[in-house]
């Protein structure tokens, strides 16, 4: 049995759509020793929605930080482990307006997740496409996908939140 | 399969250095151990010296790990920790950081000791350090504690060592080819 949820109950256009790689992106933020919060893009990636269902994957491999040896850090074991797990996932339907329920995968786990966000369009773009934006994110426990590196910091804590804000800013075509 | 493997101490009755060679007596038939002996030849890290062409030593080093399938460890500890002598190569073999010969190497770490903990602050602080570098790090725990009694001669004399290196070397194998995890 499949429920259909009405296009006017989820503000998600029907049909199929497709991001626009240059004017979309995904990425992470975290709080960073505890005052201010690090951020950082995966620039490799595609997402597609078809009568509100999405999904998207993007190459770890593309993470990108403003400094080469964290890049390389991100890529190891102690984080992403890139050679065994070269992709991050999410797969899941519209339930409501700006919120999608599904499962995240990170590091070879899969978890439920839900993005929230708004709905933007769709309008026709001065190029002749149907164009509309998601802006989506959700909060995870990093640990709980097996992302576990700390560092204590001298006063106490550790210098990694655990929890990481998953960002997708999505500006969607109509596939032709 | 190639393990090399590097003994923190530069004793010449190390306990260290013969729970290696046990371990490579351990291995099945055509994965061989090679004992790495070049850590007293080590200079004392300078990055003022960290250029290309690397003192020669430094590049023997780099390039054992380049050329083997997994690195085994096994450390005492000075001090609560890793002795320098290892954490020096180690720092050097680490560098460039983003390019090293570490990056997904999988490796393990043991350890034995005159007292009774068997290194166990050194193998964490070991394995803290490789992981920094972008090392595989195996879930292996191996902390020989009155090492004296254990190792004699240079021979490991403790069935229960014997048997606990057996498992560690199955967990590194298993590392650099995950499907034996499942056999």
């Amino acid at each position: 049995m499949s429920t259909v949820i009405a296009q006017h109950e989820t503000g998600i256009p029907a049909g199929a759509w497709n991001a626009d790689p240059v004017h979309s992106s995904v990425g992470f933020a975290v709080k960073y020793l505890g005052v201010a919060t690090f951020s950082g893009e995966l620039t490799d990636f595609e997402a597609s929605l078809v009568d509100g269902r999405l999904e998207g994957t993007a190459r770890v491999a593309s993470i990108e930080v403003k400094d080469e040896n964290l890049k390389a850090h991100l890529q190891a074991p102690d984080f992403f482990d890139a050679e065994r797990h070269p992709e991050v996932r999410f797969a899941g339907t519209a339930v409501a307006p700006g919120r999608f329920e599904g499962e995240i995968t990170i590091k070879g786990v899969t978890r439920p997740a839900a993005l929230e966000g708004t709905v933007t369009g769709p309008i026709t773009d001065p190029y002749g496409n149907e164009r509309y934006g998601l802006s989506l994110q959700t909060v995870v426990d990093r640990t709980a996908f097996g992302l576990n590196w700390n560092a204590p910091l001298p006063g106490g804590g550790f210098a990694l939140a655990d929890d990481v804000t998953l960002k997708a800013e999505l500006s969607v075509v109509k596939a032709a | 399969m190639l393990i090399l493997a590097l003994s923190g101490s530069l004793r010449r009755g190390s306990h260290n250095t013969a729970l290696l060679r046990a371990a490579g007596e351990l291995l099945p038939p055509g994965d061989e151990l090679v004992l790495w002996e070049g850590l007293a030849e080590i200079p004392a890290y300078d990055q003022d010296d960290d250029v290309e062409p690397a003192p020669y030593a430094v590049a023997a080093l780099r390039r054992a790990v380049a050329d083997a399938d997994a690195v085994l460890f096994a450390t005492p500890e000075y001090n609560s920790s890793v002795p320098g002598a290892l954490k020096n190569a180690l720092d050097w073999a680490s560098r460039p950081l983003a390019t090293n010969a570490f990056r997904g190497k999988p490796v393990a770490v043991i350890g034995a000791s005159a007292g009774m903990f068997g290194a166990v602050w050194a193998q964490a602080e070991l394995r803290k350090v490789l992981a920094a570098m972008g090392a595989r790090v195996a879930e292996v725990e191996l902390a020989v504690g009155h090492a004296a009694e254990k190792i004699v001669g240079g021979e490991v004399v403790d069935e229960d060592v014997r048997r606990q290196l057996a498992d560690a070397l199955s967990a590194l194998r298993a590392e650099v080819v995950p499907e034996l995890v499942a056999a």
